[in-house]
Formats: structure tokens, sequence, C-alpha cells
């Protein structure tokens, strides 16, 4: 077992995969700005998913890249990446025998580039056993990440490194080669005398007789002398009987050869209890010190060198880290109801981040038949930190290909054991001993294990919904690849929760930058959510930046939008929806069943949409008298799993701000819980249907396709925050919740109100399965600018329109944690991080054609959405380009103008419609939220536009800020801003290394 | 490595006769609510144990004379840890049975075991209790069962000792030790009644290794302590409590395939809550690497 204490515990990292330079610019994003609440390294971190597969697929994404994500291109034109010059660096590694190899290599040169130059230069090819170590400033061990650039992991410090044995495999008689045997027993030897491998004395003879018959040969008395065997080292505290044992087993293994000693060997060490352990100093909830141990079959708890629980891979359903913290959320038992989270404390956030790496790292190679795909999403939220490499299945099947003759390689009396210096440099002692003791000072027996651990019941999500909603996902991410729409793909937000998902068991998460409630993690990767967010931003911050303004973002937004379904579905379904609820009307109305509703992609969106905010109205009504309440609170938090997300939850937010009252968004939301199994389902059905009908431009097919993974991450999504519940925590689930109820309610209701509901009459499933159609239908919609086509019918009744832009702006990583909480936040409400740009305009807009449009210039193309619905006076205008970027740490400041919204939350206007669009460009996304109400009758259009800006570079957000309020004020001439909320997040201190 | 070879394999046991003070120990018999203990028939039993081991088994018997002074110290088990060449002397609850560790010491070292001690009452292991009943090694591991004679020290000091392998603690309930409520029936197979308290235990163990055992589960508390060997012959011996005492279980130890099953009374030392495996210390003095 490798145990370092607590600091050498490696944030191992995916060794092989070429992650794509997203991948990079996020991690190097993350790094940069350090929050104290460790956003960044969440960041880099975001998802260990075990998710097999991925290196092809990555490698794929790669390819694609330029079609599925402009993210890649814009990374590439980072100004971090900018810079060529090949600055050659020498690098020291400290190889397994002891001795040092210098090697030269570009100082831009990523950390695979070292690896290969190392195991080309021993001749290995079973390499996916090892690793790079390097050192941090606390003198910890970390894993380098070979997807990265070496320079960006060395914060300081003289380029020097370790080679080493990442994963242990459990049975090293499968290794093919003997060389690959060779460099793993000089692995064990110095965790043995170093004492990270503690064992007995006998073993310490045993091992040590192999030892010397490996690298002397035979004994032989003439030619070794008496006292060879004290040349060498086989234990921490090696002692003449020691020798006088091993010198007694050597004289029996006449005729061994070397591999077959170093074999024996290896048979007697992988039986020994700490065998591959990587050991992390930590302690429970109550205090107590304990070690966390990482290993091939799961995480291992120890007190005092007790073994006091074990949580096998196959128990664990998450893991997630969030500052200083590390929960494992398990599986509910056989007798057990509900699952469990579990707290660790670890000494600092690096420690848990790294403790969260190791995780994720050995669920995958060894739980995993394949790596998790890496969040391809251009905008994830959460750190994309994945394993990459090859899993133990993969890099077995592969070096069973190898067909060269055994290589010949020299055992060199290593060096390392001649001296009573290990490797590592430590001076020799029972680290492990040190670790597990130090902590355990008192006789004071825990008689329960488990009692140790803060256990937190959550009642939110059982593992099978999870299950379900990781398969969705998965279902998701592979049908989005194949789906036509790269866009889309970015929405998933899994980087942020690896969920194994193979196993459909786990989820590890990352949530740095959340303080709150630790546990939101668990379920609900609220914190992921955030971290991705923060992602997103830095990216989208980083891609406006390098993009112009104008053109650039829209296309990206819209290949973002048609690419991510969930996310657009959601936000831009209400949009489309009144537009084309004509449409719908007309054409659907016809079909009855529901399924075909959905299917005019666009359309029927569109007349979901409108449904939308006819029920949120009814809704609001309904539930809470006093709002107008056009809660069209159809916030995602989708983040969590998909860049899309992210999109997702901006609109969510901007949904959420839209609602007049809380209360009924929570109501709502509750709501949407209950039904959100149902809603799902129903989804599917839609989009199917919504093939059927797709009038719009889209091909059907595509469509569906899209549509159904969007439902899967909507759902998943759903899930998560349905695990959330908590208010606390699920902010964002609340949203996404809201939405989905509304969604539903909107149907029934709608039916009945609006004629232009067409769909509405069909059950709450119906309206799911709209809503998800609308998803769908979104995207389509943000390409084809849909958004301005509103219903006429709102026009009429909607005298007043009330814009209500919304601008968030979250440069940094960090901001997950703000956006998340924005989104749901108006209601419920954490701070919106976001800066939400409300313009009211009082103004009455007479004709509802002209004001429908919106100038959703950048992302959709409003031409055609014009065309067809103009009717609608909702316009909105996405200038994702303009967006002011405001850095913040997590302030929020609102500006508000006295007129504000009367209309908003006082008034019990009756919700006419309600439109959500999204755009994206690369460094900024823009949510915008139409809202439409009557109110005694007058009619009263809101907007509110969310901008969230991302990057890493400097921007007068001040500026930023006033240009969107310009951009927005010229949008539309005649409404006044009400509101202007902006909240900033800023990492304080990127941390390059750490990712 | 080096003592790992599947459980079952001894060559020799150590046992200590039944002293005339038998039942005398302060407590002793308030403590199981038993009426009366019959000193023949202990020995009677003591001797018909010790006979199947020596004569059906085929280990070496080492017999450490009764001492009357020691009246507990027939619970050979409690005072000594042994897994291959290493002999941990414990350090009972009871102050008085403390120096019933001497003879065992003694013996072990003549059979050339590593012996190790607890150390003394003050320092690093103070306040350390550790009786063997509380421990069971299952060839791969070892469970210490936390209870009223064994705490988390003690456990910690036999964690030292044995390196290799994990030591994982384990709850025990209702004032019972570990040993009563389960012993190993085979190399991978663990011998566990059915009562919650057992189960319980149970649960902690399936969910702390990293192997898989087969369970075997008995009605009987008391059935749940058998001694299993493989005999020097590579015949599985089970010795287990008789249809008398344990009625409903033994049609349990009948699903044990190709076992010789030693039928072996032992109510006198039950009633004191002691069981089989409370009688003797097993030994292997050959083993061998990996």
């Amino acid at each position: 077992m490798t145990t370092e204490s607590g600091a050498d515990s490696e944030a191992k990292q995916p060794q092989e995969n070429k992650e794509t330079e997203k991948g990079k610019a996020k991690a190097a994003a993350a790094a940069e700005p350090t929050s104290p609440q460790n956003q960044p390294e969440q960041l880099p971190a975001a998802a260990g998913h075990s998710t097999p597969a991925r290196k092809e697929e990555q490698e794929h994404q790669e390819g694609d890249q330029v079609s599925h994500r402009s993210s890649t291109s814009r990374l590439s034109r980072s100004p971090l990446k900018g810079v060529k010059k090949t600055k050659i660096m020498e690098c020291k590694v400290a190889m397994l025998d002891g001795s040092d190899f210098t090697i030269n290599v570009e100082k831009r040169a990523k950390g695979q580039v070292l690896f290969d130059k190392i195991c080309d230069h021993l001749n290995l090819l079973e390499r996916d056993y090892f690793g790079i170590t390097c050192r941090d400033v606390e003198n910890q061990k970390n894993w380098l990440d070979p997807s990265k650039e070496l320079k960006k992991q060395i914060r300081t410090g003289p380029w020097t490194f370790g080679f080493n044995v990442k994963f242990y495999p459990p049975d090293p008689s499968q290794l093919t080669e003997d060389i690959t045997r060779y460099y793993l027993c000089l692995q064990l030897r110095d965790d043995v005398v170093s004492g990270r491998l503690p064992c007995s004395f006998a073993t310490h003879t045993v091992l040590g007789s192999y030892t010397v018959q490996s690298e002397l040969g035979d004994y032989d008395p003439e030619e070794l002398g008496s006292d060879y065997i004290s040349e060498l080292r086989f234990a921490p505290n090696q002692t003449k009987e020691l020798e006088e044992k091993v010198m007694e087993l050597h004289k029996t293994y006449k005729g061994m050869t070397p591999a077959e000693a170093e074999i024996h060997f290896l048979e007697n060490a992988k039986k020994l209890s700490m065998y591959g352990v990587d050991l992390h100093h930590a302690k429970d909830s109550e205090g107590v010190e304990i070690m966390l141990g990482v290993c091939s079959s799961g995480l291992l708890i120890y007190r005092d060198r007790l073994r006091i629980n074990r949580f096998a891979w196959p128990k664990i359903l998450k893991i997630s880290y969030k500052r200083n913290n590390f929960y494992i959320k398990i599986r509910p038992g056989e007798f057990e109801q509900f699952e469990s989270t579990i707290g660790f404390k670890l000494p600092n956030h690096r420690a848990a981040k790294r403790l969260w790496k190791v995780c994720v790292e050995h669920h995958t190679f060894f739980r995993l038949i394949s790596p998790e795909s890496q969040p391809k999403k251009f905008l994830s939220l959460g750190s994309k930190f994945r394993y990459s490499g090859r899993t133990q299945a993969q890099t077995r099947r592969a070096s069973s290909m190898i067909i060269r003759p055994a290589p010949l390689f020299e055992r060199s009396t290593s060096k390392r054991y001649n001296m009573s210096v290990s490797l590592d440099g430590a001076p020799i002692m029972e680290n492990h001993e040190t670790l597990m003791k130090d902590s355990a000072a008192d006789g004071a027996t825990k008689i329960s294990t488990t009692g140790d651990i803060i256990t937190m019941v959550t009642t939110e999500k059982k593992a099978e919904e999870e299950k379900a909603e990781q398969e969705d996902a998965r279902m998701d991410e592979t049908q989005e690849p194949t789906g036509t729409t790269p866009l889309g793909r970015d929405t998933k937000t899994d980087s942020e929760q690896t969920d194994f998902a193979f196993d459909g068991e786990m989820t590890a998460t990352e949530s740095d930058a959340d303080d709150d409630s630790e546990m939101r993690t668990q379920d609900i990767s609220p914190p992921e959510d955030m971290v991705k967010h923060q992602t997103n931003i830095s990216e989208l911050k980083r891609s406006f930046l390098e993009t112009g303004e104008n053109a650039p973002g829209l296309t990206e937004w819209e290949k973002r939008l048609s690419s991510s379904p969930v996310r657009s579905p959601r936000e831009e379904a209400p949009m489309i929806e009144p537009l084309e609820l004509q449409d719908t009307k007309d054409e659907q109305p016809a079909g009855e069943d529901p399924l075909e509703e959905v299917e005019p992609k666009a359309t029927e969106a569109a007349g979901y949409l409108v449904k939308y905010v006819v029920d949120s109205i009814a809704t609001d009504l309904a539930t809470s008298s006093g709002p107008h309440g056009i809660s069209l609170s159809t916030t995602m938090d989708d983040d969590v799993f998909m860049d899309g997300t992210r999109r997702e939850v901006d609109e969510v937010l901007e949904r959420s701000e839209m609602k007049v009252s809380p209360g009924a968004v929570r109501q709502e939301v509750s709501q949407a819980i209950s039904d959100k199994k149902g809603t799902l389902i129903i989804l599917k059905e839609a989009d199917d249907k919504v093939d059927a009908e797709g009038k719009e431009t889209r091909a059907a097919g595509d469509e569906e396709e899209p549509v159904v993974p969007e439902e899967a991450k909507a759902e998943e999504s759903e899930m998560l925050s349905a695990s959330k519940e908590k208010e606390s925590i699920s902010e964002d689930a609340s949203v996404v919740v809201e939405a989905k109820t509304k969604m539903q309610s909107p149907k029934t209701e709608i039916k009945t109100d609006d004629m232009t509901q067409i769909k509405g009459t069909d059950s709450p499933k119906k309206a799911m399965a709209s809503w998800l159609s609308e998803v769908v239908k979104s995207e389509v919609i943000s390409e084809s600018t849909k958004e301005v086509k509103q219903t006429k019918a709102s026009d009429a009744l909607q005298q007043e329109e009330e814009e209500i832009f919304t601008f968030e702006e979250v440069q940094t990583e960090q901001s997950k944690s703000s956006l998340s909480p924005i989104t749901v936040s108006e209601s419920s409400t954490t701070s919106l991080a976001v800066s939400t740009l409300g313009c009211v305009s009082s103004s009455e807009k007479g004709s509802a054609e002209p004001e429908g449009k919106m100038g959703v210039a950048m992302e959709t193309k409003a031409a055609p959405a014009e065309s067809t619905g103009p009717t609608g006076l909702d316009v909105v205008a996405v200038g994702t380009k303009e967006v002011p970027v405001v850095h913040t740490e997590t302030k929020t400041i609102t500006y508000e103008s006295a007129e504000v919204d009367t209309n908003g939350d006082v008034d019990h206007g009756v919700l006419l419609s309600a439109q959500t669009i999204t755009s994206e460009t690369t460094s900024t996304t823009t949510t915008t939220h139409i809202t439409k109400t009557v109110k005694g009758g007058i009619s009263e259009t809101r907007i509110e536009k969310r901008i969230v800006i991302t990057g890493d570079t400097d921007i007068d957000h001040d500026q930023a800020l006033a240009q969107a309020i310009k951009e927005a004020k010229e949008q539309h001439p005649d409404m006044s801003v009400t509101k202007v909320v902006v909240h900033k997040e800023t990492e304080i201190t990127p941390e390059e290394g750490e990712d | 490595m080096a003592n790992m070879c599947p459980y079952g394999r001894f060559t020799h046991a150590v046992v200590r006769g039944i002293p005339e003070t038998f039942g005398k120990a302060a407590g002793d018999v308030r403590e199981n609510g038993e009426t009366s203990v019959e000193l023949a028939k202990a020995q009677r039993q003591f001797g018909c144990l010790t006979g199947a081991l020596r004569q059906k088994v085929g280990l070496q018997l080492i017999e450490i004379p009764p001492d009357p002074e020691l009246p507990e110290s027939w619970r050979i088990e409690d005072v000594a840890v042994i897994q291959g060449d290493t002999a941990l002397i414990t350090r009972p609850f009871k102050q008085q049975r403390r120096s019933e560790m001497e003879a065992v010491r003694r013996v072990v070292s003549e059979l050339r075991l590593t012996v190790v001690e607890m150390g003394a009452e003050e320092g690093d292991t103070g306040g350390a209790t550790l009786e063997g009943s509380d421990v069971l090694f299952t060839g791969r591991e070892f469970f210490v069962g936390i209870s009223s004679h064994t705490n988390h020290r003690g456990a910690e000091v036999l964690a030292d000792t044995f390196r290799d392998f994990a030591v994982s603690t384990v709850p025990v309930c209702g004032g019972v030790r570990l040993r009563n409520i389960c012993s190993m029936g085979g190399p991978d197979t663990i011998i566990i009644s059915n009562s919650d308290g057992a189960k319980k235990t149970l649960r902690m163990m399936e969910q702390l290794t990293d192997h898989h055992y087969e369970v075997l589960t008995v009605p009987e508390d008391s059935a749940a302590n058998c001694i299993y060997i493989k005999g020097p012959s590579k015949v599985d011996f089970l010795l287990h409590r008789p249809a008398e005492e344990c009625p409903d279980s033994v049609s349990a130890f009948q699903k044990l395939q190709d076992y010789t099953l030693l039928p072996t009374a032992c109510s006198e030392a039950s009633k004191l809550g002691a069981s089989l495996s409370s009688l003797c210390l097993l030994i292997n003095r050959k083993h061998t690497h990996f």
C-alpha cells in the first residue's frame, strides 16, 4: 500500500488521456482563480467519472471538436495557450530502481509526453499501472495528469518527478511481461522498506529472500561472501536476525530465475492487507483521526491501524468533495431504505481533492471496463477531471496483444535498496505506522464503526433512481455523440458528478465551491453544478474574449443550444411555444396525441412554452394568489450534467426570477418533484412524436435523437435536483422541478385557458412530454430564433411588457456555486450569482408583433422566428456577446428602479406567455426570459436577461455591464430597465498545479 | 505472504487441564446464571476433547497441568493469539487471569514461536485488553470483537503484531464474546449463530472483508462455536456440540460435505460462558511460504 501520510496522497490523474484541450483549459481556468472555496480545484477535477470508453470518444471529440464544440477552439485560442515558445525543460525523474533519469521535454509538453518518454526509456509496454508523481508545495505527492501540460502542474520548484506504480494490480501474475513485474517489484520493495507496506517479520524475510534471489541470483558463498546481504534493504528496521533468515531462505532458491523470484515476491506481497492501499489522513465526523485507504476494491477506513469500515466500489454511489470535506454516498443496504452520505474531513482542500481524484481513478481503473467519457461539453461546470487512461480491463486486453519477445533488461542492483534511503528520499521509517498510529492515541474503543462516521440519510433518491438517471445520462451521452447536433453534447454536466456511470453506481462529485451545506454534493450535485458553472463561465469568458462579440458568439451559441438538448428545451421552449402555439394549435389540434404534438419540434415547443406560461399563470394564481406571477419557473439545474445544462441553469435562474412568488415556486417545485418520474417518461414519448410533426427545418430524426438525450439529461437533472430537494442545497433542483411541474400543469390548464396551447389538453404527462419536446425544439428554435414568436393571443392581452434582463456574469469557475443558487433563487433562492438586469418597461406595447421580436441576434436566427410568429410580443434579446463581465467573488448587486416589477410579483396578472431564450457565445451565456402577463387589462411583458460571462482574462466589468444595459435598452427602446443584478464570482487564486 | 495459507492447518494443540477450582472463580456462576457445574463432568468432557484432537484429528497435544490457583486457566484460548509462527500473549480483562499466561508463554516458546507480549501495563499499550475468545482468524484476516473483555487498544496491538493481515473490529453485542457466536467451519466458511446480535456482527464482518466467505447459520448460539481442523491426513474435521446440547443445529453441520464430524460435549464449560474453542490453542508449526 502506498501510504503517504496524508500528504502523499496523490491526486492521481489520468494518465493517458489526452483529454481535449478543453480539459486543460478548464483546468487552467480552474487553477487560476483560487477562490477560498476551492472551486478552482473542483473545476479541474470535476468529474471523475468512470465511464468507460472514453478515450476513443475523446479522440473523437477532439476530432469533432470543431463541429461539436467550439469550446475546443476557444480554448486553443485562449491566451493561456497562445504563447508558443518551444522552450526545453530538463526533467529529473526518480526511477524505481533509485536512479535519476534526466530528460528534456518542451516546456509546454503534456504529462503524457514525459510519461511516454520514460516508458520508452524503460522499454515498458504495460504502462497503465504506472504514473508520474510530483511533489507539491506541501511536499505531497500528486499524480501528474498526462493530459495537462507539465508546466501547469508544477507550480514551483524544479522539474523533478517520480516514476511510480499508480495502480497495483491485484493479481500481478496476470501481467503479461516480466519487465512489468520487475518494475512493480521495485515499487513494492520501496513500499516495504519505507514502511508504507507494513508486513510481519516473516514476510520481510520471505520478500527479502526473493529480492536477493532476483538481484543476486543463486546463493554462492564464495562469490557473494558472507555479508552480502547487509548491503540490501528489506525492511524499515532491518536487523541482523532478519538478514540471517533471509540468507537461510536464499540458500533454498537455487536455480530460481530472477523472473520466478519476482513472481514469488509478488505472490506474497499481493496478499498483504495494505498492498496497493493508498492512505490518506482524515478525520471522521466526530473529529477522530482516521485513515482513508483507496485500493482496487474500494475505500477502506482505518483507525489506528484497525480497519473499521470498508466501502467497496459497488457500494459507493457517488464521491465528491467540497473544500476540505470528502463525501461518499452509500447505496442503501439490504435492510436500509435510504442512501447515506458519509463525510470526512481532510487536512485541507488539496488533500480532499487529491483523495477524490485518486478515488475517481481507482474506481475507473479497477471497476470499469472502459473509462468514462469525459465531459464533452464546452461549458461544463464541474471539473472535467476523469481518469482517461485505460482501465485494467483494457490494459489487460491490450497487453495480451503484446507479441514482442521478452525484452532483455538489466536488473540493476537497485541502488536505492542498498541505502537506507527510500526512493522518495524520505528517511526510511515506518510511515505506515506513523500514519496509522499517530492519530490513535487513546485506548478508547469505538465499537461501532459506523458510529464514527457521520451518516446523513437523504431521502432523496434511491440508488435505483440514480442509476436510472445515470443510465439516462449515458444514453444521452451516447446518443448525443451520434446525434447530429454537436452542440447538444456539451450540455451534459456529467463532469461534475462522476458517476460511475458504468456501474451505474457511483458518482464522483467535486464541489469545492460550495460552502454551505456540505451535503449538497450528494445526490443533487448542486456543488457540482456550481463547479460546472464556473468552468463554463470561465470558458465562456475566454471564448467571449476571444471571439468577437457578435457573430461568433451566435454560432457557438446556436451550436450549443442545438447540441444541448436538455437545456435548450427548457429554456427555449417557452419562447418557442408561444410562437408556435399557433402552429401547433393548428396542426396539433387535429392530432390529439400528445406525442404528435410534441413532435413538431419548434412549433410544438413553442406551444408548450405557451402552455407553460399559461400554466404557470394558472398555477400561480391558484397557488399563490398574490403574485402575478407568471411564474415560469423553468429553471434547470442540469448544469451538473451538461455544459448545456449550464445554460439551462441560467435560464432557470431567469425563469425563477420571473416567478413572482417564491412560495408558488416552491409549491411547484414540490409538485414537480412528485411528478418527475412520470414526466420523464412522458418526455421520451414526446420525442418520438416530435419527429413526426417537426415542422421546423430540422430533420425529424435528428431532433428525435437529440431529444431523447435531452430528456434523459433532463431527467437526470431532475433526479438530481429531486434528490437535492432540500431547499438549501437543492435550489437548482427545485428550479428544475418547478419547471417540470409547470410544464405539466400548464398543459392541463392550458387546454382550458388558451386555445393556443394545443397540448395542454393532455395530462401532465403530456405536458412533460411536450416539455421535453420543447426542449428539443428549443434547441431548434434557438437556431431558428423562434423566440420572437409568441402567442398572438398574448399580445392582445398584454399591453405592457416588462423585460427583464438578467445578466449573469460568472467569470470564474467558482461561479458554479453561485450560479446554482441563482437559478433557484428567485423563489427559494440562494444568492443568485448571476446578475440580473431587469428591465421593466411599463410602456405599452400595443402591437404584439413588433414587440415580440426579440433581438436574439446572436444565437437565434431571428428571421425565421419572426416570420413565423411575429405576433408574439415577447422579444428576447440575447446579447451574449455584449455581456458585461462582472467579476465577483460572490457579490450581488441589485439595481432597481422605482418602477420595478409592479407586474411581477405584486399583481396577479394572468400569465399570457413566457419564453426563455438562451444563447451562448464562447465566453457568455445569455438567457432571456420573457413573461407576459395581463393585469387588469394591461398586459405586461417582462424580460429578464441573464448573462453569464466567463473568462480568464480581465474584463472591464463595469463596461461590460454598461454595454449590456445599453444593448438591452437599444433592443427594447420602449421598455425600461427596472432591475440590474450583478453577481460576480471570481476565482481568487487559480492553482494550476492542482489540476 | 509468508503466513498465508488456508485456514485449518494445524499441527499442535495446547490445552490446560480443568482444576478442582473449576467454576470457583469470582463471578463465574453469577455471571452465567447457571446453577452449578460438575467438576467431574467437566473433566470428562475435557478428556473427550483432547482425545478427539489427538486421536481422531491427529494433532500433537501439549497439555499444561491445571493450577488450582488459576480457576480459569483452562480457558487457554484467551491467553494467546497464535498465527503462523507468531504468538501474541494477550492481556485478559480480569486482573487475576494475567498470571495464566506464564505457562503458555513457556510452551509457545518451546515450540519456537515468536512470542510477542502486549507490554507493560503502562505506556503505549496501557489499558489495552485483549482476549483470544474475541479474536476470529479466518486465514485471511482477523476480526476482533470489541466486547466487555477486549477493547480497541487491544485490537490495535493485535494489528501491530500481525501486520500482514487486515485486522477489523466488529461489535459484539449482548455481553458475549466474538467466538461465542461464530467460528470457522472451513477454509472459507464461517459458522455463525442465528441470533440478532450475531447477525449484526456478521453484517459488519461482511462489510469489512475483502473476501467472500460461506456462511453456515446455526439456530443455537452455543452451536456456533466449533473447531475446524484440516488434519495431517487432509481430512476436514469439525468438532461441534453434540445433539444433546444443540439439538437444532446438528442438521446444519450435516450440510458440510465430506467432513468428519466429531460431536464433542462441552456443557459444563459452556455454563461458564466458554465453549469448545476456549479450551485449546491451535498451532501450525509447518508453515510454508505462499
